[in-house]
């Protein structure tokens, strides 16, 4: 397994590689932010727009908070809520998606239906609107975020699970007398995973930048939490001086979903097999 | 002829239909809110007589099904009822704001079509060359990028450094047409970068696709220049995918001009959703979610319309 892993590996171009290089340095960087920071990450800790320094790295923000120390943490808040929130929405989309292929009729037919709706209505609008309703906080966010993502994800479980249901195996278990359970865990399941896998690597980076530009309008995550949309916005005054301070947050941003997206665009093209 | 209008008509039902569940969605979303909305509004504070007057006054002693009746009348003439946040028509706090935000999409949308549908022949044309594997690239960066990073090095370099254009788009319904392209060129160009790659890939792989059909063979065998039979014999038939994908980003557009707005300070419907949102000032946030939802889904609408008069399978049935 590991050595067909490493055969592809060694076979990616460029991208690919640079791709999984940065994914696996945020990771490292959420995992250890308390150590590699100089400063904790509400620690007011000089004066308001501090310079570059070698005290201060990358300068301070908008109430003396030590900007690289609060970037590193930001890997942890920022990618860890958009990473659970796409688990939750592949949780609850796939879920849907394999019960509607698998049960069929009725239920399949409802579930459609609510997801054609939902997914009329553009998703940074329909979140804005929920969000005035429950409240501005974390929690509801993820929720309503993975509840309105869900709805793609339940378009390709359900399409890709259509395919391997008609399949003589399926057939065969149903005719033993398994359960839906059984046959979506046994079956279904195993046989789906793989786009489902690619999928979730576009899933994320769309979550990751509707986040991203809700915090950056001072909806998504709160202060005092460090996070990359809300210190963009926070810090934007500096833009107009010329300092670029406020832009690495936003790069930090770019870059991940640049690398996710090389990444899943090999996977992809590895999969599919085609040279164009 | 007659099929293709039976579908077009069907497709319009549909799309009617879901403007209805989608208004319906939006007036019901109301509520679900844990008190009710003049709960909400007064606070934990308000004595119950005052509750139940205010209730009175805002009409949410009656059933809900006539409520939302009266308020789909009311829309359909215009009338968005008050805001909650300062009294005011928010027929008058949308309507120049709307009429901003369409300029504004608009304007992105006259640069970023005729960009797109270029490099996207340019890229089937000079297929698997360095200049496609570059574009490939730049398109994958500029999907990843946010919103608000493009904008903000657009300020840094145009606006900042060398100081072409303003970083902050403000303007009125007196400012002059020319000097509104001025003032709104760099959200354009925020707009384009972001919708551009998307459009583009898909125009170089709806002409990639048709590369292999027998015609495009013939022609090639005549002896006529690529670029020729890119343009005269794949494009044509080409266009059906390639116009549901430029509606489609229109729509995105529309949508997409939220956080741009923010960013430029343009006073456009985006921003005023979200300082209502902020305000939690929920019918201002309703009249504007219906408005970016309707726009979206006519947009979405005339995709489909669209994608099914130019399929020159369905005009012209055997």
């Amino acid at each position: 397994m590991l050595i067909a892993v490493w055969k592809e590996l060694k076979k990616a171009p460029f991208t690919a590689w640079f791709g999984i290089a940065i994914i696996l340095s945020y990771i490292i960087v959420a995992f250890f932010a308390p150590v590699l920071t100089p400063y904790g990450e509400t620690q007011v800790v000089g004066d308001e727009y501090a310079p570059w320094t070698s005290e201060f790295l990358l300068g301070t923000d908008n109430i003396g908070r030590d900007m690289l120390s609060r970037l590193l943490y930001g890997a942890r808040n920022t990618v860890g809520i958009a990473f659970v929130t796409t688990c939750l929405a592949f949780f609850i989309g796939g879920m849907a998606g394999l019960i509607a292929s698998t049960v069929g009729g009725w239920t399949d037919q409802i579930l459609s239906r609510i997801v054609d709706v939902l997914m009329a209505i553009p998703q940074l609008i329909f979140a804005l609107l929920l969000l005035t309703i429950v409240g501005t906080n974390v929690v509801n966010m993820i929720l309503i975020i993975a509840l309105l993502d869900s709805t793609r994800v339940f378009r390709l479980a359900r399409a890709v699970a259509t395919n391997v249901v008609v399949m003589d195996f399926v057939e065969v278990a149903r005719l033993r007398g398994e359960g839906i359970w059984w046959l979506i865990r046994h079956e279904v399941l195993p046989n789906s995973t793989a786009p489902l896998i690619a999928e979730f690597g576009l899933r994320f980076c769309f979550v990751f930048l509707l986040i991203a530009a809700l915090s950056f309008l001072g909806l998504g995550i709160q202060p005092p939490t460090a996070d990359w949309g809300s210190m963009v916005r926070e810090n934007a005054t500096l833009i107009t001086f010329g300092d670029i301070t406020p832009l690495l947050p936003a790069a930090a941003i770019a870059l991940l979903t640049v690398a996710v997206n090389f990444v899943v665009d090999w996977m992809l093209h590895a999969s599919s097999g085609l040279k164009d | 002829m007659w099929p293709i209008l039976r579908m077009v008509i069907q497709r319009l039902g549909l799309g009617l239909l879901t403007l209805f569940v989608v208004s319906v969605i939006i007036f019901s979303s109301v509520e679900f809110l844990p008190g009710d909305l003049a709960q909400e509004i007064l606070g934990q504070a308000a004595t119950p007589e005052t509750v139940a007057a205010f209730r009175k006054e805002l009409g949410l002693d009656r059933p809900p099904v006539e409520r939302y009746f009266t308020w789909l009348g009311n829309v359909a003439q215009g009338d968005f009822g008050k805001s909650l946040a300062n009294n005011r028509e928010i027929s008058e706090l949308i309507g120049q704001r709307l009429l901003n935000t369409l300029f504004l999409a608009g304007f992105a949308a006259t640069i970023a079509v005729p960009l797109a549908i270029t490099l996207g022949v340019l890229a089937a044309l000079y297929r698997n060359t360095l200049f496609d594997r570059m574009i490939n690239v730049f398109t994958l960066t500029s999907i990843s990028f946010p919103e608000f990073f493009v904008a903000y090095i657009l300020i840094l370099f145009f606006a900042v450094n060398w100081g072409l254009f303003p970083s902050i788009s403000n303007i009125g319904p007196e400012t002059s047409f020319w000097d509104k392209v001025y003032r709104t060129m760099l959200p354009a160009i925020t707009l384009t970068l972001v919708v551009v790659a998307h459009m583009m890939r898909m125009t170089r792989a709806a002409i990639i696709n048709l590369l292999a059909s027998p015609y495009i063979e013939m022609a090639r065998l005549k002896g006529i220049k690529p670029g020729r039979v890119i343009v005269k014999h794949a494009l044509p038939n080409a266009l059906a995918p390639i116009i549901n994908v430029v509606a489609i980003n229109l729509a995105y557009l529309v949508v997409g001009v939220v956080v741009v707005e923010v960013v430029f300070v343009y006073p456009g419907l985006g921003q005023l959703l979200v300082d209502s949102v902020s305000k939690r000032d929920i019918t201002v946030v309703q009249a504007s979610s219906l408005v970016f939802a309707a726009t979206y889904i006519l947009l979405n609408l005339t995709a489909d319309v669209l994608s099914i008069l130019t399929n020159p399978r369905l005009l012209h049935p055997r």
